[in-house]
């Protein structure tokens, strides 16, 4: 068994197939997006492999230290930042072929026409629990 | 007046679990299907969790044994109503004995069926044979409880055909406490004494070699566990363990265990990995260590699996035993993509010399490690070595 985090890009990602930006979409397919999603993870939960998933606003900081007794330094937001992480899915699968076909599944989600967007998701394994049994 | 068995505050949690399978037998027993014994137990169990710290029943098997009749009779009930309400069921119990032979490996085989995938055979076999909650195993598995839930009403799902009582497979429950041994320790729950405690089950009720080699590569690679990390959780090499630190009563059992094993000359993948264990908890210091000895049980271990991760680790042991380039040389043969060949290349290569090129792998093993403790030990044995060629 795996975990897996699926991160989905509000920008990064190489452009998906049907790239219509999703504020061109009607009303009603972008809940048909939101609805698939919600399909998605219900499933995952029924199949005993969902692990937890998380929405991420497109709003954000750069934050670092600025030494002892002073306070955090911030940043931004950077409009022009190349990578911007929309949510990420973790799933706990039997293995990595499963977590593609899973991956694969929520890239085809519905966007423009309703046709699925077949968008790039970025797929990375969790580091696991060193074994007991090595040599 | 209370009895001797009772007692406030604290769980039996250890008596619990012992007692799971045989109160799921009971039930099986008087004809009720294994899964909805199994949930009526679980229900049970999560009962007596409430209970028994306020006062422990004086027959503790036969308290759960009542409960869960409860809680079955309960469902049945809910059921029945749900279905059509004109037809009776019947909740009787049926005539049928209470106490009966042991049945607990038929337990072990059908949670370990071929027919389910591996991690839904461990979460199967935790909760009905070891006795665990699903909170419990969710927590130890780093999962939602609901998904772990979901995960066991598949499992059960998937064996709802198969016959309690048809002949099972040692090898794929084997598979099922080995995997859960490796899982190690995260949580509430020691899974690595899970799997030993279950794994003397199995000996007790089967007594092949082969399980008894499973459970000596246990207790052999328990022992060392004192020794094997750091206070602040990092990896120590089997090198460098404290040796004074193993426990020597584990040792001294698993050695005992095995060489028992070995003596009916029927060697098998988990006799000859716990003899490999034991030519290690032989040596008092590492550099006794009977290399020449481990190579020709890794090479029994290849011909027996054919596994190439046990080719890797014979590389390793060939370079401890006749140097590092006959090592390398041993190596040459392996696919790189293997999971820590980069690890293996390194260290041959630090042994036959060559530091630079040592470190360099080291940081590319580091890279690639699979779990952080690994990750965390490669990049000290990198930086180990650039700083000792930068001086």
């Amino acid at each position: 068994m795996a975990k897996y985090l699926l991160l989905k890009h509000y920008r990064g990602a190489p452009a998906p197939v049907n790239d219509v930006a999703m504020d061109q979409w009607t009303p009603d397919e972008v809940q048909a997006h939101f609805q698939y999603m919600e399909d998605f993870a219900d499933r995952l939960r029924d199949q005993g492999e969902y692990v937890d998933s998380q929405a991420l606003s497109s709003e954000g900081a750069w934050v670092r230290s600025d030494g002892e007794g002073r306070p955090p330094v911030t940043d931004g937001p950077f409009a022009e930042t190349k990578d911007l992480i929309a949510g990420w899915m973790a799933i706990d699968v039997d293995s990595y072929d499963r977590a593609l076909e899973l991956a694969a599944e929520l890239s085809a989600a519905p966007g423009a026409g309703g046709e699925p967007i077949h968008e790039w998701l970025e797929l990375r394994p969790f580091m696991g629990s060193a074994p007991t049994v090595t040599e | 007046m209370t009895g001797p068995a009772a007692h406030r505050g604290a769980l039996d949690e250890r008596l619990l679990r012992e007692l799971t399978p045989a109160v799921i037998n009971v039930l099986v027993g008087r004809g009720v299907d294994f899964a909805t014994a199994e949930d009526a137990v679980q229900e049970a169990l999560v009962q007596a969790t409430r209970a028994w710290p306020e006062r422990q029943p004086d027959d503790p098997k036969g308290w759960l044994v009542t409960v869960a009749w409860r809680k079955f009779l309960d469902a049945q009930r809910s059921a029945a109503s749900r279905r059509a309400r004109e037809e009776r069921v019947e909740v009787e119990p049926p005539p049928g004995p209470t106490e009966q032979v042991d049945d607990t490996l038929q337990l072990f085989f059908l949670c370990a069926h071929p027919s389910l995938s591996p991690t839904s055979a461990v979460a199967l076999t935790l909760r009905a044979v070891g006795g665990l909650t699903t909170r419990q195993i969710a927590q130890a598995y780093l999962v939602p409880e609901a998904t772990m839930a979901q995960r066991i009403s598949r499992a059960k799902r998937t064996i709802a055909d198969v016959r309690f009582g048809a002949p099972g497979d040692l090898a794929t429950v084997r598979r099922v406490l080995y995997l859960v041994f490796n899982e190690g320790y995260s949580g509430e729950v020691d899974l690595a004494a899970e799997a030993i405690r279950l794994s003397r089950q199995l000996v007790a009720l089967t007594g092949d070699e082969e399980s008894a080699g499973l459970l000596a590569l246990m207790l052999l690679h328990h022992a060392r566990r004192p020794a094997r990390t750091r206070p602040d959780g990092s990896l120590v090499p089997l090198a460098e363990q404290d040796r004074s630190r193993w426990d020597t009563a584990l040792v001294a059992e698993g050695v005992a265990i095995l060489q028992d094993a070995l003596g009916r000359e029927r060697l098998g993948e988990y006799q000859a990995q716990a003899a490999i264990a034991a030519l290690h908890a032989d040596a008092l210091v590492a550099e006794e260590t009977d290399w020449v000895q481990i190579v020709s049980w890794y090479d029994e271990l290849l011909r027996l699996t054919g596994s190439p991760v046990v080719a890797l680790n014979r590389a390793v042991a060939v370079g401890e035993a006749d140097g590092g380039a006959a090592g390398l040389a041993a190596l040459a043969d392996l696919d790189p993509a293997l999971p820590r060949y980069a690890a293996a290349a390194a260290h041959l290569h630090e042994r036959a010399g060559d530091p630079a090129t040592a470190a360099r792998l080291y940081a590319e093993a580091a890279r690639v490690a699979s779990n952080l403790a690994e990750r965390h030990h490669l990049a000290r044995q990198a930086a180990r070595l650039g700083r000792a060629r930068r001086g």
